[in-house]
């Protein structure tokens, strides 16, 4: 199996729906940019949605 | 919907409805391409004769098993499309404690510190009022955040200190975690500042461009003299002394730079570990803004600056480019992605007087008002709009692939060049795509 295609990064984003939401994570354009918004950077603060 | 592209020889696949990452040989790049348009006995026949049947036929079951796990091909994680939460919580602030700079950078979006209005310097009373909006305010959360700004934050060191000071206390009673920030120029960051930083423990972020000729065409004092020195003294005395904890150097290319990397490469041999390089956000009228002819330089930059940054890895000398990071496996969950920057929403800029705006780059503007630290917020109308400039209401980003990273760009430049929030800044968005694209073949190579 997956001799052609490796999968570095195999979280569905609609699993995170669930346990997600918590919005404790830090606001994205506040920690060194403050001209953009790449939320897909952020880190997620909640044990429970990993 | 996909995206694959292929980055020195690397080929790549992101599933975009799922967030999965692929990393695939050419016969897998090939199918994966094709396979929403061709049947697979098409599929069959195109490959078979260069790649052989069998291989193929490995492909194919493997394709078709991701697919049955929704990493490949996932169809839209919101079928029914998005609809924001209904809350009023603010959970964020920045707080603008000084419309006055000791520098006059000429890219400066506030009005090279005054916002377009007067000088001024927060109170102490505003500064205690903020935070006790903010306290009642964020509701039950527990992780607020307090953003020190300006103009030079540092020009009003005694209200910062004491913010500190009032803020740690009213989030102990609280029960709440506050995290500050400090954004400045560090010109001012002198040995008592540098103490206080480490002993609160304040993330903060080091504005310095790169190349001192670089700097100084942009960063100059208001006698027209470059700053370079002083600021690279302050800097770097901060950043290699033992009160120094969470910092990014925060940089701004613009036209007069676009070979940024060599700026990187400056702050990184000056031994800064965490750099955060932006594009210049500055209307067409200017000589240093960039410009739609400027994208394939900038692109051809992004990779080798990407290459720059592997190449360090490799020799065991990391640094980390703010807009390169990516956490594919813990990284945000799908209601954050659809939240974005939350600039008017969560987040909130404060004036010195008061006044509360929807982000910093919003203050000032004439109809973005949205009430004050001391009656609260105000002007729905303002919440709704920003409340709706999410992802799956820009027709732009409907189709875009990078959409569930990128949370659809920045509602200020979005308003400054289309004058509409629903109408990303063009330009911003294929840097940003560019970007992610670099992302991913470093977090590709890292797994490797
Ligand atoms: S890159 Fe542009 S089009 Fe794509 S999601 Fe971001 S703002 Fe929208
Ligand atoms: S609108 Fe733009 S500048 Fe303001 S918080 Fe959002 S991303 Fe940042």
């Amino acid at each position: 199996m997956s001799k052609h295609i490796k999968t570095i990064g195999g979280r569905a984003l609609r699993d995170t729906v669930h346990n997600g939401g918590c919005r404790e994570c830090r606001t994205s354009c506040q920690s060194a940019c403050k001209t953009s918004c790449t939320v897909g950077n952020q880190a997620c603060a909640n044990k429970k949605n990993k | 919907m996909i995206h694959a592209f292929t980055f020195d020889g690397t080929d790549i696949v992101l599933d975009v409805n799922s967030g999965a990452v692929h990393v695939v040989d050419e016969l897998a790049l090939h199918v994966i391409r094709d396979y929403e348009t061709l049947p697979e006995e098409n599929l069959a026949q195109k490959y078979a004769p260069v790649y052989g049947p069998a291989a193929v036929r490995e492909v194919l079951q493997e394709v078709r098993e991701l697919k049955k796990r929704g990493l490949l091909f996932a169809p839209d994680p919101l079928p029914e499309g998005y609809r924001p939460p209904e809350e009023d919580t603010v959970k964020a602030l920045c707080l603008h404690l000084a419309h006055d700079c000791n520098l006059r950078c000429r890219y400066c979006f506030a009005g090279q510190g005054d916002f377009g209005g007067d000088r001024g310097l927060m109170s102490p009373e505003v500064g205690r009022a903020a935070i006790d909006f903010l306290m009642a305010a964020s509701g039950d959360r527990r992780h607020v955040e307090v953003d020190f700004f300006g103009g030079e934050p540092l020009l009003n060191r005694r209200v910062l200190v004491d913010l500190v000071h009032y803020g740690n206390k009213r989030a102990r009673q609280a029960g709440k975690e506050i995290k500050f920030t400090l954004t400045t120029n560090a010109l001012l960051l002198d040995g008592e500042m540098r103490q206080f930083i480490g002993d609160y423990g304040l993330a903060v972020v080091l504005s310095i461009d790169g190349r001192p000729e670089v700097h100084d065409r942009m960063r100059p004092f208001p006698s027209g003299a470059g700053s370079y020195q002083q600021v690279m003294e302050n800097v770097s005395r901060f950043v290699h002394s033992p009160h120094c904890g969470e910092y990014y150097i925060r940089g701004t290319f613009t036209r007069y730079n676009l070979d940024f990397t060599e700026d990187v490469r400056h702050l990184a041999e000056a031994g800064f570990q965490s750099i955060s390089l932006e594009p210049v956000v500055a209307g067409a009228g200017c000589d240093y803004a960039l410009r739609e002819e400027d994208v394939p330089v900038l692109l051809a930059e992004y990779d080798k600056l990407t290459r720059y940054l592997l190449e360090r890895r490799r020799q065991g000398r990391p640094v980390e480019f703010f807009h390169f990071i990516i956490d594919l496996e813990e990284g945000p969950c799908l209601p954050k992605r659809l939240t974005g920057c939350s600039a008017g929403q969560e987040y909130l800029a404060v004036t010195p007087a008061g006044d509360l705006y929807p982000c910093h780059q919003f203050v000032g503007r004439p109809g973005f008002r949205m009430g004050n630290v001391f009656n609260g917020k105000a002007g729905k109308n303002s919440a709704n709009l920003f409340q709706k400039a999410h992802i799956y209401n820009k027709s732009a980003c409907g189709q875009c692939w990078a959409k569930f990273f990128c949370s659809g760009g920045c509602h200020a430049n979005a308003l400054a060049f289309n004058g509409d929030l629903l109408k990303p800044y063009h330009l911003g968005c294929l840097l940003a795509r560019k970007r992610l694209e670099c992302a991913l073949y470093l977090e590709a190579i890292a797994r490797q």
